[in-house]
């Protein structure tokens, strides 16, 4: 089962309770749990764990290489590529890798066979044993500017590398564009993490949009929550949306997550809203 | 020489546009004939991405030698220096004229790198 | 004139009120734009009256013409992102995952595939509350965040700037490190991190710092809820300290941000006699030299 924990965007919480989520679930459960981390270009679950074995995958695209010898320099290519990504000058042709989306196009459609697909590294899957869990984690190299292959390339790694009853839980890339939507499309339910604000619910509402749009059964968790009534759960009822809990605003959260330390297990009143959520979560999957 | 000029307008008084690949347009003077011609960017400002490669192609297909900007991108760098085109800089409010007259006199300085991060 | 972008790399840190409480003491003189097109959050505080709005369009989708396309599935063999889909001998677009390559429209025998420019955004010129010119927009759902709308944005932004004769353009930078938040910096005189003494929030601060490394852009640094850990807090003084960032200031863990934007208000505005409120005074008269001596 694939559970996802996203949000409408950056900072609320997300990374908190998919960590402390998957801790739970695995030490206290002693489910068959996985967390993957999927925010590519910026993964930071890993800190919140103790690592004691880790390998390194690399991860390959792969983007056009020109072949000099065999180049009747027609300049179709150039004229195909509907990503800007190949120049054609008066005796070379430029490829820009950063700008390939891997399409095939230039390749097969080159009358002179000029141009063959060759692997591209676009960075590597981190494959971490922690203390009780696994953890999974892509990371894009510097310079990369496209997320989304590296997304699917974790989503496959775990597909063939877990059986289909393992749990995984997804930590995802924040917002509502590409990167998010490749990281909720094939989960079997959505967590969608907010704050009581009215900058939450106006980016919680982005990312309710986004679910509904793929048909993604979600809950709703509030962070940091400081009233019964706050305008998210108001609004979550107006629209029929499930809250699945509420995440107390406390300075001891806080500062332990600050020292980037998993936090269920030292505090009483956040354990319990988190087998909260994690019952409201079952009844609805 | 074919010297070329990204320009707000078509006229010599226009202004030197300060972006390459998101200029408003090209303005193509050939010192040979005295000609200047002016040369649309219209889909290349709404390119989603590698503005900087189409329009460094758009300089090669005018068969430029010089370019005369405010500031080109890595990409686009690659694309005219791989193409032989010499790229020289102006700073602030210039017409082409007055660029002109700077680069014949020899007080404009030559880029040997790209001048600005290119936005992708 | 000059032109100052504040950014965090992670999000949560309280960038946005910053900005928002910067922007109100320079309400005079200033003209704010909202970069985070995915989830812009100024205009809450900040109430704009919109007297302009624009769509974006962007990218390329496949469209199909049923009445031209002979079911030959050419369209769906070459695909590489499954985004021809076969329903019971009709090929149709997922638009989801369509990425606009154009690869079936130039293969298609019966030239049933045109592509289209979607439209995928909206964009707002106002006037926020306390009269400042405020520019902002909306990224739709699934749309490509290639940088392209903060472009747009900024450049209306500076022409706007120019004819309203503002002194300063004050932009809410876009989260993360990609593309989008390189957009925000283009042509920026200096560029404000908030961060956070939070693990993720040292590690992010460093990649930041990077960008703005490469842009050649000063940057100066404030440190929100810095007594949440004072450890981390000196660790990120250190950094600033040996990568020639100037520490801005520091602001406490409080919670007036939050109520302040339950009132849709900024901090200043919603208490200006609050600590947090003297300590964002300070900060902005502290910079006003930073902010004007000459780019080096």
């Amino acid at each position: 089962m694939n559970i996802a924990v996203a949000s409408g965007k950056g900072g609320t919480g997300k990374t908190t309770l998919s960590t402390n989520l998957a801790f739970y679930l695995k030490k206290e459960l002693s489910k068959n749990i996985v967390l993957a981390d999927i925010d590519v270009e910026e993964p930071d679950s890993r800190l919140f764990f103790k690592i004691t074995e880790e390998k390194s995958i690399i991860q390959h695209t792969y983007i056009p290489v020109w072949n000099e010898e065999k180049c009747t320099l027609c300049g179709k290519c150039s004229k195909i590529c509907n990503f800007n990504a190949i120049a054609k000058l008066p005796a070379s042709i430029l490829i820009f890798n950063e700008l390939c989306h891997s399409c095939y196009a230039c390749s097969e459609l080159c009358e002179a066979d000029a141009l063959t697909m060759e692997a591209s590294r676009i960075g590597v899957i981190n494959h971490y044993e922690t203390e009780f869990l696994t953890l999974i984690e892509g990371k894009v190299d510097v310079g990369i500017e496209k997320p989304v292959p590296m997304i699917k390339k974790v989503k496959d790694y775990i597909k063939k590398t877990f059986s289909p009853e393992t749990t995984v839980i997804f930590d995802s890339p924040p917002g509502t564009s590409c990167p998010m939507i490749e990281a909720i499309k094939e989960a079997d339910f959505v967590v969608l993490v907010t704050e009581p604000t009215p900058f939450g619910l106006h980016d919680l509402k982005l990312a309710a949009e986004t679910a509904v749009k793929l048909s993604k059964p979600f809950g709703i968790v509030v962070n940091r929550s400081t009233e019964k009534e706050d305008i998210v759960t108001k609004w979550a009822s107006s629209s029929n949306f499930r809250i699945l809990g509420k995440i107390p605003e406390k300075r001891e959260i806080a500062e332990l997550y600050s020292n980037g330390s998993i936090i269920y297990d030292k505090d009483s009143d956040f354990k319990n809203e988190l087998e909260n959520i994690f019952n409201n979560m079952k009844a609805l999957i | 020489m074919r010297i070329l000029f990204t320009a707000h307008g078509k006229e010599w008084d226009s202004k030197v546009d300060q972006r390459f690949g998101r200029a408003d347009g090209f303005l193509l003077f050939n010192e040979e004939t005295n000609e200047l011609s002016w040369h649309d960017n219209a889909q290349n400002i709404h390119a989603e991405h590698g503005a900087g490669i189409q329009a460094g192609q758009h300089a090669v297909n005018l068969k430029a030698e010089v370019l005369i900007t405010g500031n080109v991108g890595p990409k686009a760098f690659r694309v005219l220096n791989s193409a032989g085109i010499e790229i020289y800089t102006v700073k602030g409010e210039l017409s082409v004229k007055e660029a002109l007259t700077l680069f014949r006199e020899g007080k404009l300085e030559k880029a040997e790198n790209e001048t600005t991060i290119g936005l992708g | 004139m000059k032109e100052i972008v504040v950014i965090s790399g992670k999000g949560g840190t309280g960038k946005t009120s910053v900005t928002a409480a910067l922007s109100y003491l320079n309400r005079e003189k200033a003209l704010i734009v909202d970069c985070d097109v995915d989830a812009s959050n100024l205009h809450l505080v900040f109430d704009p009256e919109i007297d302009d709005k624009r769509d974006f369009y962007s990218g390329f989708k496949a469209e199909i013409d049923e009445n031209r396309c002979m079911n030959c599935g050419k369209c769906h063999n070459i695909c590489r992102f499954d985004a021809i889909e076969k329903k019971e001998f009709v090929y149709s677009v997922n638009e989801t995952s369509c990425e606009g390559c154009g690869y079936c429209e130039k293969i298609c025998p019966a030239n049933a595939i045109t592509m289209k420019q979607p439209l995928v955004g909206k964009i707002f010129i106002g006037t926020a509350k306390h009269n400042i010119p405020m520019i902002y927009a909306k990224l739709d759902i699934g749309a490509d965040n290639s940088g392209k709308l903060v472009s747009e944005i900024k450049k209306l932004a500076r022409e706007k700037r120019a004819l309203l004769k503002k002194e300063l353009l004050i932009v809410d930078g876009s989260p993360g490190i990609g593309c989008p938040v390189v957009a925000s910096l283009s042509g920026a005189d200096r560029v404000i991190i908030v961060t956070e003494p939070t693990v993720s929030g040292i590690h992010d601060l460093e990649r930041v710092f990077l960008l703005t490394k490469r842009f050649k852009i000063k940057a100066a640094c404030i440190i929100n809820k810095a007594d949440l850990n004072k450890a981390k807090t000196e660790e990120i003084k250190t950094f600033l300290n040996s990568h020639e960032i100037k520490f801005a200031g520091e602001i406490p863990y409080s919670k007036v941000f939050t109520s302040a934007v339950k009132e849709g208000k900024n901090v200043i505005e919603y208490d200006p006699e609050s600590d947090v409120s003297e300590i964002l005074r300070n900060i902005w008269s502290n910079m006003e030299t930073f902010i004007n001596e000459e780019k080096q």
